[in-house]
């Protein structure tokens, strides 16, 4: 059996008295796609910034091609976030910088690659996901939401990460926009060979670009399985959350 | 004991900010960058305070000479007061208040719509990025600043003794010179270059630190300004108590 690409064991976060994660569990093979799902406050975001190292867990081993980065930090990390793309909710777009400049950010900064050639790659990413070489120098203010994804998700592949993290991708979106983003993500993720992590509350979405589905409840991995499977799952919180139903065991949390 | 939270991770991110300054990569466009906002645009609202509190203190001198006979002394006390005083705090509060705030906001909007956690996923450090480059530039900007606000302030006194409370030109500028020592200036200017540290670090740590969304963004600004005044204040004091310790 390969190494898996990334491997949380019993991660705890808590935030002072509130414990969001509570042991989670879960295991991502190479060049697969997992989603994770679950309800708004269930710690789905709280899941990804602790293995990107924004947040750090109170406890739990976070693994990355075998290697331990609980706790690293300095070069070390900036050395393991090569590895990684990421397209944020809001698209969290440089509003300072211009599209084209947002794309190339990480080779610039991160990688010291020259601007010119920078540029030249970034308008190549803005081609993969649809979009022209005039809106390279457009300011992100002056795009809509779902251009704002679209350069979001330029800026995430650009680099041609390992592994691409989508929080969120298409809340916000109409269905149609929702759909085109739906689509470049399967079309960019199998493009770059990538191994994608994405939280989604949004079922269609989840559908179309998973081949797993894990589902967080109460801080834990409380099922997962083969998108195929999940219709099938006989786990009543699953049920309840797949078909979006008001009755059931799942309690909503008032807080975030 | 919020206090004292807060003064740990306040010396947290300072030990932070002082470690990412002496290491690569430094981002030299983004300082100049920096100091065209931070520097060259505060020249106006610097100098015209500058102006108004020399002739102030021209003004007030004279009016309080006057009470027994030493109006005379109105070019020395302001170049001195000028120069060791006034040219570096009222440079620093306004500074405070242009800079600090837009340091505050500018990083706590970029907090709130995660554009902070951005650049770490683009392996960036945010602290090199977006810290360093605000210190450096306003510890080297405030100094010069306070330079051009000393002698704007001079001139402001100038104006009025001249012009309006009948002293000689030239005998004003010779009393000015002749009294002001080098140590003056350079106090002024050592203090002037640690405000700009403190202005750049609070609005930036208090950037951070913003919580929620736009509530937390205006939060984050009063407290840049509010936290870096009193800190100018306080350090002041603690400086010309050090610098002219005899």
């Amino acid at each position: 059996m390969s190494t898996p690409k990334i491997q949380l064991i019993g991660v705890k976060k808590r935030f002072g008295a509130k414990v969001v994660l509570d042991g989670v569990d879960l295991t991502i093979e190479p060049r697969s796609s997992l989603v994770i799902i679950g309800g708004s406050g269930t710690g789905k975001s709280v899941t990804i910034k602790s293995i990107l190292g924004i947040l750090r867990p109170d406890e739990g081993t976070i693994l990355v091609d075998g290697e331990d980065i609980t706790h690293i930090n300095g070069g070390a990390r900036d050395k393991v976030m090569e590895k990684f793309g990421m397209l944020f909710q809001g698209g969290a777009l440089f509003d300072s910088l211009p599209v084209w400049e947002n794309v190339a950010f990480g080779l610039i900064q991160g990688r010291g690659m020259g601007r010119k050639q920078a540029r030249d790659i970034a308008i190549q990413k803005l081609a993969k996901v649809g979009l022209t070489e005039d809106v390279a120098f457009l300011s992100p203010a002056e795009l809509s939401g779902g251009m704002q994804k679209r350069v979001g998700l330029a800026r995430a592949i650009a680099a041609d990460p390992e592994i691409i993290f989508f929080d969120e991708p298409t809340t916000g979106l109409d269905p149609i926009m929702a759909d085109i983003i739906n689509h470049l993500i399967v079309s960019t993720v199998k493009d770059v060979g990538a191994t994608a992590l994405s939280i989604t509350h949004d079922m269609v979405s989840a559908r179309k670009i998973s081949d797993k589905i894990a589902m967080l409840y109460g801080g834990k991995i409380i099922w997962q399985g083969p998108t195929g499977e999940i219709d099938n799952s006989g786990n009543p919180y699953v049920e309840q959350f797949i078909h979006g139903r008001a009755e059931g065991p799942i309690k909503m949390a008032v807080k975030a | 004991m919020t206090a004292l939270a807060h003064i740990g991770r306040l010396a947290l991110f300072t030990a932070r900010a002082l470690a990412a300054l002496v290491s690569p990569p430094i981002y030299t466009r983004l300082i100049l960058g920096q100091m065209m906002r931070i520097g060259y645009y505060s020249l106006p609202v610097v100098g015209l305070t500058a102006f108004f509190t020399g002739g102030v203190l021209a003004l007030q001198i004279y009016l309080g000479g006057n009470r027994f006979g030493a109006e005379s002394i109105v070019p020395q006390v302001v170049v001195l007061a000028v120069t060791r005083e006034l040219g570096p705090v009222i440079a620093g509060l306004m500074i405070a208040g242009r800079v600090g705030a837009a340091i505050a906001a500018e990083i706590g909007t970029m907090k709130v719509t995660e554009q902070i956690d951005a650049l770490t996923t683009l392996a960036t450090n945010p602290t090199k990025y977006l810290v360093v480059p605000r210190i450096v530039a306003a510890v080297i900007c405030m100094p010069i600043l306070t330079a051009i606000g000393d002698s704007i302030g001079v001139l402001g006194g100038y104006v009025v003794s001249v012009y309006n409370l009948g002293f000689t030109g030239s005998v004003y500028l010779k009393n000015t010179v002749d009294f002001a020592h080098s140590d003056d200036i350079t106090s002024g200017l050592i203090k002037a270059a640690v405000f700009g540290f403190i202005v750049a670090l609070l609005g930036c740590y208090n950037g951070f630190n913003s919580k929620g969304g736009a509530q937390g963004v205006g939060n984050a600004t009063t407290n840049a300004v509010v936290s870096s005044s009193i800190l100018i204040l306080a350090a002041d004091y603690v400086l010309t108590a050090l610098l002219f310790h005899k």
